[in-house]
């Protein structure tokens, strides 16, 4: 178990500012030269020039320059989720290399047959990527080791790889890998089956704290932000849309807003009424962003809503109040007799309602996409070029396929860093809002939406209800458990993010349970946001255990534990299932480094939750205060957070830090709602978010378990609105079941 | 369109842009300097912030025409001589960034604040920083990387004036050394 201090981060983080401030304005020059390429999907082993190294699984490649700069690929979006650090450092440390050697580059392409699956989300890319990097890593190690023992003259058992050198280690004699590079290249590719990995007592990367791979262009103002793409003869555009989402164009005044000042072109443009795809819209073209954006207020369109979304929060909310059904009509999970124990006289019976608001993922950069299209003359194929900000390079380019009728070799896709994504960065519509102003210009266009295209045209995380209730036994023992979540239906089914997963605790392991769900067809568009499910869920059950906790009288630790039951897994040996005994050691560790049981001042208190997602056992513990005036201080969150052995010390950290001051903004001021299907809030004016004044301190303490690693981008996020509303309870005595706290008077 | 002279990191640009075109886009689409962020468009999130003789302004809200003259200096002119600034140097080292969208306007609101208080307390940073939102949620290496900052530095950095805020060169040969281009 390791405390993760940020203190003792940013130390280490300062000792290696010498190597980073090395690097400061170097350029970075591409693949040099010359030297060892690991290459991937290779099917043979060439005798002259490069040699390829491995399975077809191998999904990234490696250069060395003459100069010893390791250039490692990565394939795989970068959103700040620090996926093009972590990866990286794992091919580093399996071959022996020095981090300060090492330069990553963002692959210009997507193809996934080379560079394998190429998306993000989930939290599920590192423990994906995990054994193909230690693989790719440890094939060249072994190449490296290979030639060393043709140079020095010695035995390959002699040597080891370590800082970018082969050492002997019974003598002085060494050589670099940019000296052997040439002939470990003609070495025999080593059979994956035969590699074997560092021990994690070994690492010297792994493990370790580094500053993401791209922190230079971030502070100079040049990294590869897809917003930023300026090509040759590009022109600016926009894409207004219905203010319901799902109208139709009927007419616009085409004619009037082309002649507004730096306007180019504009043009109804019929959709397929797929959201994801292109809805009917008006697009604008122009010399400039801020001409798009003005001759857009110019515009007159009559919509046709006949078809568009007519949603409405308050009567979405005055049908879950009003639902008299305590079981949903579709019952999703259900072990033990539930209904006995609910009936059972000496039981008593706790029942509460939660309700939890839509919500904007808020991506600070827009979403945005250069495309140039250009048709085949003379016989030549048709060519689409993008550069695209997306999580989702593989899904553009099935869509391109399947919309366009464009071949892979047709299409060429820049994969651009994301300025926050969160789960938003995952459907097509904002690049084929671009190719087809592209297709109608005939030159290259960045579309950039404004915020408040943001705003109304997200993929929002659905707003809900939630009925809870359980039986207490005379012991005070949980004896049965029922939800009844009061969600979205879309497209015939269950709304990504509506509702619950029936893995989730407690339903996937208490004895005696019950879910339910009543489903309600909206068009409001929804989409995964950080942590889907469990972002409300967690909030929901996580509340609902203390207040069991608090009716029977009991500490909620001691009755969470007993909750969990017997040390187990759920689905032996799944890291994506739940293990009650690594549950367990994070409640126990989150409630020991917090001081869970002191006695605190008036107005102060602890709360307590865990959430099991994304293969994460994380528990929080978090500190409280609210003064006579309800404002209310987070004054320190407390985690504890078992995802295997953690690769970035950094990023891990930034991640738990980034997504528990993310649920709390969440949870403190944030609220979309929508009537006659027109989303109401429409720029951060009317959705506060959190400023630095508010943010928490934040203690981490990882435990680093032999499991499979696996990312950290979400699973820290559901725990962070129940610990803070049972922190309130214990402050306060006041019961938090409803989000956001502004709604109650809580000001921050 | 008449042209607007702009005084950009040292460098005049004459511009043809529309009299009410925010700075922000006159640096972005006309200049290229797209280091300078768009974020929401109504001075609410300070991704767009950049100096104004030496004061933080959010350039979506003010327009170009405006500040026509007046020094303004962007994430790409706060290193000087090649130098990055101590906050860009803290920045990388202390691993502040997530998706780092945020980070050129927190930077230049931060080095705002050293420039008119060497050694800032917590209230300081709060009442500096709070017009700066990030999404990623990096407040608490924010805090930490500006404390660092100023500590490194001590009071002697930023008395002086960086090179970037150096006042203009009053002589015409020192004007004549100045590229000035159209844009």
């Amino acid at each position: 178990m390791s405390g993760v201090n940020l203190e003792d981060v940013l130390q280490a983080l300062r000792q290696q500012s010498g190597g980073i401030s090395r690097r400061g304005f170097l350029k970075l020059t591409g693949v040099a030269g010359g030297g060892l390429l690991l290459a991937a999907r290779m099917p043979a082993l060439a005798e002259e020039g490069p040699s390829l190294v491995g399975s077809v699984e191998l999904n990234a490649f490696v250069s060395i320059a003459e100069d010893g700069t390791i250039t490692i690929y990565s394939a795989t979006p970068e959103m700040g989720q620090g996926i093009k650090t972590s990866l990286p450092m794992i091919v580093a440390e399996e071959m022996g290399a020095s981090w300060d050697d090492v330069r990553v580059l963002q692959t210009e392409e997507v193809n996934t047959e080379i560079y394998g699956e190429q998306w993000t989300g989930g939290s599920y890319t590192l423990n994906r990527e995990w054994n193909i990097m230690r693989r790719l890593g440890a094939s060249a190690r072994e190449m490296f080791l290979a030639a060393g023992a043709i140079a020095m003259e010695l035995p390959r058992s002699e040597l080891k790889a370590e800082d970018s050198r082969v050492y002997h280690i019974h003598s002085d004699a060494s050589r670099s890998f940019a000296e052997l590079a040439a002939l470990a290249y003609r070495q025999p590719v080593p059979d994956p089956d035969t590699l074997v990995f560092k021990g994690r007592q070994e690492y010297r990367i792994i493990g370790t704290a580094k500053s993401q791979v791209d922190s230079n262009q971030i502070v100079t103002g040049t990294a590869d932000f897809g917003i930023d793409t300026r090509v040759d003869g590009m022109l600016y555009g926009v894409y207004e849309k219905c203010p319901a989402v799902y109208g139709r164009v009927v007419s616009a005044n085409i004619d009037e807003v082309k002649r507004e000042p730096g306007i180019v072109d504009a043009w109804i443009i019929k959709g397929n009424d797929n959201p994801r795809e292109l809805l009917d819209g008006v697009g604008i073209v122009g010399t400039s962003t801020w001409a798009v954006f003005q001759a857009r207020n110019k515009l007159v369109i009559e919509w046709d809503e006949s078809s568009a979304s007519k949603d409405s929060w308050t009567d979405f909310k005055q049908f879950a109040e009003s639902l008299e059904a305590r079981v949903g009509s579709e019952v999703l999970v259900s072990r033990g007799d539930v209904d006995a124990v609910l009936k059972d006289d000496r039981h008593r019976i706790v029942e509460s309602f939660y309700e939890f608001p839509y919500v904007s993922h808020l991506c600070l950069e827009p979403m945005n996409c250069t495309a140039h299209f250009k048709p085949g003359v003379n016989g030549a194929k048709d060519h689409l070029e993008v550069w695209l900000p997306t999580q989702m390079g593989p899904r553009f380019q099935a869509m391109a396929k399947d919309r366009y009728g464009l071949e892979a070799d047709q299409v060429t896709i820049h994969i651009k860093r994301m300025g926050g994504s969160f789960g938003r960065r995952t459907s097509n519509e904002y690049a084929c809002e671009a190719i087809e102003l592209s297709m109608r210009a005939g030159r290259p266009v960045k579309v950039t939406w404004s915020r408040e295209d943001n705003m109304k045209y997200d993929f929002f995380r659905a707003g809900g209800f939630q009925q809870i209730r359980a039986a207490l036994d005379e012991s005070g023992k949980v004896a049965g458990w029922e939800e009844h979540a009061i969600g979205v239906e879309q497209d015939g089914k269950q709304a990504i993010g509506s509702g619950f997963r029936t893995g989730a605790f407690p339903l996937a392991s208490f004895p005696v349970v019950r879910g339910s769900h009543t489903l309600v067809p909206k068009k409001t568009l929804l989409g995964p946001w950080r942590a889907p499910w469990s972002n409300t869920h967690a909030f929901v059950t996580q509340g609902f255990i203390h207040e069991l906790a608090v009716a029977a009288g009991r500490d909620h630790l001691e009755l969470l534990l007993e909750m969990l039951g017997e040390p187990r897994w759920l689905e032996e040996g799944n890291i994506r299932a739940m293990n009650t005994g690594r549950a367990a050691d994070v409640i126990r560790l989150a409630a020991e480094k917090a001081g869970w049981g002191r006695e605190m001042p008036p107005g102060s208190g602890l709360g307590l939750s865990f959430y099991f997602c994304h293969a994460a056992h994380v528990a929080e513990v978090a500190e409280v205060s609210v003064d006579t005036n309800r404002k209310l201080t987070l004054h320190r969150v407390t985690a504890a957070v078992d995802v295997g052995p953690i690769v970035n010390m950094s990023g891990a950290l930034s991640q738990v830090q980034g997504a528990i001051i993310d649920g709390y903004s969440t949870m403190v001021g944030q609220k979309i709602t929508m009537e006659n299907g027109r989303i109401q809030q429409t720029n951060m004016d009317q959705y506060p978010v959190l400023r630095i004044p508010a943010a928490p301190a934040v203690d981490v303490h990882f435990i680093q378990s032999d499991n499979e690693p696996t990312g950290l981008g979400e699973p820290a996020l559901p725990p962070l609105a129940p610990a803070v509303a049972n922190a309130i309870y214990a402050a306060t005595g006041e019961r938090v079941r409803k989000m956001p706290l502004s709604e109650l008077g809580f000001t921050v | 369109m008449p042209g607007v002279t702009l005084d950009v990191n040292g460098k005049k640009h004459t511009v043809d842009v529309p009299q009410d075109m925010p700075l922000l886009w006159a640096l972005r689409d006309v200049m290229g300097l797209t280091g300078t962020k768009f974020g929401c468009g109504i001075g609410q999130c300070g991704a767009c912030t950049v100096h104004v003789n030496g004061q933080p302004m959010r350039s979506c809200v003010i327009p170009a025409s405006a500040v026509a003259g007046q020094k303004i200096t962007t994430i790409e002119g706060l290193a000087s001589n090649g130098e990055l600034h101590p906050l860009q140097q803290v920045w990388i080292e202390q691993d502040v960034a997530q998706c780092g969208y945020c980070q050129t306007g927190q930077i230049m609101s931060a080095a705002a604040l050293l420039n008119r208080n060497a050694t800032p307390s917590d209230a300081d940073i709060d009442a500096a920083m709070s017009g700066n939102y990030c999404r990623c949620g990096t407040y608490i290496r924010i805090r930490e990387a500006i404390h660092t900052a100023a500590q490194r530095t001590g009071a002697g950095f930023y008395n002086a004036a960086p090179a970037a805020h150096k006042a203009p060169a009053a002589d015409e040969a020192a004007a004549a050394e100045q590229a000035e281009h159209q844009v």
